[in-house]
């Protein structure tokens, strides 16, 4: 019934800054350096993709974006507050569906207007704008685990869409899905991305999905993680699935990336990491392919 | 999820079980006769052989066969008294599995969302579960004003622990991702409560409800033979299954205490058979895999 009709929000679109954030776990004993020195900016109304190795302290510096644990050193400010705690102007997607088991689709993505008391016209009518845009109209009376993986995140989009938020946090939200899928859920993401483009933090570590999805690239060393690069993404959007294999553009920014990521691997491979061996032998044989 | 489909050859499966348990049964029983006879002197003098000297088989051959107990079921069947006994204990299995639920929900809810109340409830709990419900019977019994209710309170207890462990536990491991996703959404903690909590210890008390009526049952029809049965109403046999089957005990009437035990076990297959049906309405999140 909205088929044609586009429901916009009012979009604020927000920004973080990180500065000089170092976070350790354990005590000075036996202290464990995850993120050091660390400083980024998550531009407005920008779509920022964070690429970095397994392990190298993406999902950490998450956790301190969305407040659920604060930083050993260093400010995170959101819209120039420093951030305390969760708050909903921020909205974070993690890796596993968080999506409620006991209740439907709908229900889902009514969650949070329910919550605030919300549930004016205007939320249904975007509710209903948002199922079809992500492909779930049919199944808006299925329960979690009656949608296929794909389903369940793009169901997982939509819920934290309607809510607003000033930015959008994700992590590795598309991992373990299929090739095919993932493929997929990139072009409705990017759909609504560009569809009201509000602030979004996006943290993967496939490379295509990054050109894909990014206008800023951040690059990630290895554990304690810093910023190693910042590459500007300016394909133009909208992309097509193809641009990745078959854009000059797209193309040379994925040699820049992977000779970064490469020389990351290469460091923590001569101090012994099993991992990084993994990607400079994937990245040899991608070389001398391209 | 087993137990759904009933119908096709799962029905008929059970009926030719039942069915092959009931002639082994009647034979059995029946070896009163039948071993006496002279080609079965074979296992006679087995029997004896290994110490047996009675003339029936052992064990089976005691209890009555099936069609001397549905006689016996035919002349109770229009017994004001035996279903006064059904009505006893079914009033005292859902009085005291209601009260459970009404008490053990909040309170288990209580101690998994309430640190303080965790600290001071819990201890007490856990010195106070490992003691059977049957153990009360005496002190319920002077407790209480009425028997009556000290056979409700015990039942109570039956059902009252189960409960409790199971919704502190369900509650306990709803994940952090559900908590962390309401809280960015700006929930509320009574939104929390009502809308994560609850649904997400639902299933927990499902289960906790279904193990809780079974003891129930083992709890009521014990507490009834020791108590001596509460009300005594439509002549011997008007205080609850479990008085039925002790009096027809006393009574020396064999068959009735097997009608008795049927009954009960009748009784409950149909209330967890009811709890299924309900639990399977209150979480049907679960079903649809
Ligand atoms: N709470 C914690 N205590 C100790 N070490 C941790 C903790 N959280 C993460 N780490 C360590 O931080 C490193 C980076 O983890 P993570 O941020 O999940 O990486 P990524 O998301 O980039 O794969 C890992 O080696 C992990 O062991
Ligand atoms: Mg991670």
């Amino acid at each position: 019934m909205n088929e044609g009709k586009v429901v916009k929000p009012k979009i604020e679109a927000g920004e973080i800054v990180v500065e000089n954030v170092d976070k350790f776990y354990g005590d000075h004993h036996f202290r464990k350096e995850v993120v050091k020195d660390c400083s980024f900016k998550i531009e407005r109304a920008k779509l920022t993709v964070m690429i970095g190795p397994s392990g190298c302290g993406k999902s950490t510096l998450i956790r301190l974006l969305a407040g659920f644990e604060k930083p050993s050193a260093g400010v995170i400010t959101i819209d120039g507050k420093p951030i305390d705690g969760p708050g909903r102007e921020r909205l974070v997607l993690f890796q596993e569906t968080a999506l409620f088991p006991w209740m439907t689709t709908y229900d889902n993505i009514l969650y949070g207007p329910r919550a605030r008391g919300e549930l004016t016209k205007e939320t249904l009518e975007l509710a209903e704008f948002l199922l079809s845009k992500v492909g779930l109209k049919e199944f808006r009376k299925k329960y979690p685990t009656q949608l296929s993986g794909g389903m369940q995140r793009r169901a997982e989009l939509a819920r934290a869409m309607i809510n607003n938020p000033r930015i959008m946090i994700l992590d590795e939200p598309f991992r373990g899905l299929d090739a095919m899928t993932k493929e997929l859920m990139w072009e409705y993401y990017s759909a609504l991305y560009e569809e009201n483009r509000r602030t979004n933090f996006f943290v993967t570590t496939d490379i295509d999905e990054a050109i894909f999805l990014a206008d800023r690239l951040l690059i990630m060393s290895n554990i304690p993680t810093q910023v190693r690069a910042v590459l500007e993404v300016d394909i133009p959007r909208p992309r097509k699935l193809t641009d990745i294999v078959e854009n000059d553009r797209a193309n040379e920014i994925k040699m820049q990336a992977l000779s970064i990521l490469h020389e990351e691997a290469m460091k923590s491979f001569s101090r012994g990491s099993k991992a990084a061996a993994d990607f400079v032998e994937a990245y040899s044989k991608r070389s001398a392919k391209a | 999820m087993a137990g759904r489909k009933w119908g096709g050859t799962l029905l008929w499966r059970g009926v030719a079980s039942i069915t092959v348990f009931l002639v082994f049964w009647e034979i059995g029983s029946l070896s009163k006769v039948w071993l006496k006879w002279e080609t079965f002197a074979w296992l006679k003098e087995m029997l004896v052989s290994i110490g047996w000297t009675k003339n029936y088989l052992p064990w089976i051959g005691a209890v009555p066969a099936p069609t001397e107990v549905l006689l016996a079921w035919g002349k109770v069947i229009d017994d004001v008294g035996y279903w006064h006994s059904w009505y006893m204990s079914c009033l005292r299995v859902l009085g005291g599995f209601i009260a459970a639920m009404v008490i053990g929900i909040p309170f288990g809810l209580l101690l998994a969302v309430n640190r303080t109340a965790f600290g001071i409830g819990f201890p007490v709990f856990e010195v106070l579960r490992p003691i059977p419900p049957l153990a009360w019977v005496p002190a319920s019994i002077i407790f209480w004003p009425t028997q009556e209710l000290s056979i409700a309170f015990v039942t109570f207890l039956g059902a009252f622990y189960t409960i409790v462990i199971n919704v502190i536990g369900g509650a306990r491991s709803i994940d952090t991702r559900y908590f962390q996703a309401a809280q960015s959404m700006g929930s509320s903690s009574w939104d929390i409560f009502r809308r994560i909590i609850l649904p997400g210890t639902l299933p927990s008390i499902v289960v906790g409800s279904a193990v809780g009526m079974g003891i129930t049952w083992e709890v009521v029809v014990a507490a009834e033979m020791i108590s001596g049965g509460g009300s005594q109403i439509g002549g011997t046999s008007g205080g609850g299954l479990g008085f039925f089957i002790w009096n027809s005990y006393v009574g020396g009437s064999y068959e009735q205490i097997v009608v008795g035990m049927i009954s009960i076990g009748i009784a409950g297959f149909i209330s967890s058979e009811l709890l299924r049906t309900l639990g399977h309405r209150v979480t049907p999140w679960l079903r649809l895999r």
